[in-house]
């Protein structure tokens, strides 16, 4: 913009005043922004005591695998007998048979620990966040088996597909050193 | 009566419990004799918050070379280089998210939002382009953004369009960008982000739709150079405006324009601007008359565009959950829906009273009908200042880059023979020393 310097006429003084005040402008939304706290980033997850496992979470994510699996909080676990987050609403047989079980893709696998108790784990390579163990356990049980986001899976979009089509309103921004909404005992 | 007395607290108590309980400690863990100890869930980490900064220093670093690629090393090789390696990483490594364009609607929902904060890096992704489009130019287009990239690479034999298509199908960007800021604005949805083309290339899988979406826009982007930034870029369409007034500009030529007329069809965006004739005097009678008119018209047509959005509130509030349940919950209880959706089930399952939903779903909706005002107010004002444009008449002596148009892909500059003398000359100094 040499030709500027050498003749200030009245086109450019309007530019450069609008320039300054596009700057400012700039300027002060970045200060607004940073002034609100610098907050640190956030992530996706689920709060576990809204949601109602609809099995929206299977579906909508973005990867081809959802980032959403189920998580057992054995410290909640009623550890029941007949465990109806493992078995269908009418099993044949109380055993491992893949006809007996409610997952579809056999990820919950059983344990036996002590006479009449089993251990259910859940096997993350096969669980596809569909939540119909969690549906079981919540009609049932205890409702210690509950959806949450992997974040070793999650890619964290800036808009989460699944929080958009879920519908309980269960999706929530949390704080990235805090990324688990775990069930516990104690909670009210 | 005591006893009655008795028996109804008994039972509201139990019924209370069932109710507060909701399956939760229905039924204690059992005491295990054979030393079975309780294990914990796992939960592995997120990626760490450093990433993030050492995104936002490459986004840094990425501008600041373009810059010094466009303005002074003009080699279009370079600025080709650099745009592949930020589309590898912005888009493939980082999976194109955060991007400045999305970040739009993070500042939206901050700023109307009191509890939502903006993470430090997005609100650097959202002003450190802006900033270098001030000084720079359009730069941040040339060879940071991942989107921008993606469409520049298919580009095969590009069309010109006429002007007239041209400034018309850039409304779209500008309803796009009214669209993405009212509905962040009032918390709905992050619309720039829903309908992002590329993001599920980047990622490679996602929506079926939108990945048809994104191939469409490849196609007719080897044909018409752009299509996404150039018609739909919300933050396109802020850059444009800035890269007006921006302190340094794209020059075609590094010298003295000589009009040899060899940089005209270079530009596959259509930004290239020849010279103008004279204007004969009637002509500029004429259109100082009609420019007169379009700025007594132009309130009126703002007036008329918002009134026209705030009648737009019922569709428009919709994409707010809260309304849409409300709505429903409505259809159901005067019966006329039947049965129960996922949502409607899990909001009579929260126990709330149907009045507050109501309540919450009619103030969302009191403020699409004012966001509606705004955002018809800003399309009509885009639309008048349109045509305002259109009747300024401007006068060029050479052939130059349009400021606002010119997206710094560097492809006009080995057109020039000024150029090409410049190279040389250069070749001979550093030949010498």
């Amino acid at each position: 913009m040499a030709e500027d310097k050498k003749s200030i006429n009245r086109r450019h003084f309007l530019r450069d005043s609008l320039w300054g005040a596009c700057l400012a402008g700039l300027g002060g939304t970045a200060g607004l922004l940073g002034g609100k706290g610098t907050k640190q980033h956030t992530v996706w997850q689920i709060d576990p005591y809204t949601c109602v496992a609809c099995g929206n979470c299977a579906t909508y994510c973005v990867l081809e695998e959802s980032a959403v699996k189920c998580v057992h909080a054995y410290a909640v676990c009623g550890y029941c007998r007949i465990c109806f987050g493992f078995f269908g609403p009418q099993p044949f047989d109380i055993d491992e048979g893949a006809e007996n079980q409610v997952c579809p893709t056999g990820a919950i696998k059983r344990a036996f620990v002590e006479d009449p108790y089993y251990q259910y784990t859940i096997d993350e390579s096969l669980c596809i966040g569909c939540g119909k163990c969690v549906k079981g356990c919540n009609a049932f049980g205890n409702g210690s088996l509950f959806l949450q986001v992997r974040h070793d899976r999650c890619l964290n979009c800036n808009e989460c597909s699944i929080a958009a089509a879920c519908p309980s309103g269960a999706y929530k921004r949390v704080p990235a050193d805090k990324p688990y909404l775990l069930k516990r005992v104690d909670h009210a | 009566m005591i006893r009655l007395g008795h028996i109804i607290v008994g039972v509201a108590v139990l019924v209370s419990l069932c109710d507060s309980a909701s399956g939760a400690e229905r039924f204690p863990p059992p005491e295990f004799e054979s030393g079975y100890e309780i294990p914990s869930p796992t939960v592995p980490n997120p990626r760490q918050t450093t990433y993030e900064y050492i995104d936002a220093v490459v986004l840094l670093v990425a501008l600041g070379l373009s810059s010094y690629l466009v303005l002074r090393k003009r080699s279009r090789r370079a600025i080709f280089v650099l745009m592949v390696l930020s589309l590898a990483y912005f888009g493939f490594w980082r999976k194109g998210c955060v991007c400045p364009i999305g970040a739009i609607q993070n500042v939206t929902l901050s700023l109307f939002d009191r509890d939502y904060v903006v993470p430090i890096v997005v609100a650097v992704f959202f002003v450190l382009p802006l900033a270098f489009t001030l000084f720079f130019g359009r730069v941040f287009c040339a060879a940071v953004c991942p989107l921008g990239a993606m469409q520049d690479l298919v580009l095969l034999r590009p069309m010109s369009l006429p002007n007239w298509l041209e400034s018309g199908l850039r409304l779209i960007a500008y309803v796009y960008l009214a669209a993405a800021v009212l509905f962040a604005a009032t918390g709905s949805a992050f619309v720039i982000c829903r309908y992002d083309p590329f993001v599920g290339f980047f990622r490679l899988s996602g929506n079926f739709n939108i990945l048809v979406l994104g191939a469409c826009f490849l196609v007719i982007g080897m044909f018409i150079g752009r299509p996404y930034c150039r018609f739909v870029c919300p933050y396109g369409v802020i850059l444009r405006q800035l890269s007006r007034i921006s302190k340094w500009k794209v020059a075609i030529t590094p010298d003295e324009c000589v009009q040899c007329r060899l940089c005209e069809d270079s530009c596959p965006f259509g930004a290239i601007r020849e010279p103008t004739a004279d204007w004969p005097a009637h002509y500029y009678e004429k259109s100082k008359k009609r420019l007169a008119l379009l700025i007594i018209l132009l309130p009126i047509l703002v007036l008329l565009c918002g009134w026209m959005g705030s009648g737009l509130e019922p569709v428009t509030s919709r994409m707010h959950a809260t309304v849409r349940l409300a709505e429903r919950i409505y259809l159901e209880d005067t019966g006329k829906a039947e049965g129960t959706t996922d949502a409607s089930a899990a909001f009579r399952a929260t126990g709330e009273e149907t009045e507050a939903l109501y309540a919450r779903a009619s103030n969302i909706r009191d403020k699409f009908g004012l966001g509606g005002w705004l955002f018809g107010g800003f399309v009509g004002l885009m639309i008048g200042l349109k045509l305002l444009g259109v009747s300024v008449m401007r006068r060029r002596l050479d052939y130059e880059a349009d400021r606002a148009s010119c997206v710094a892909c560097g492809r006009c500059f080995e057109y020039c023979p000024k150029e090409h003398a410049r190279l040389k000359a250069m070749k001979e100094v550093t030949g010498k020393t």
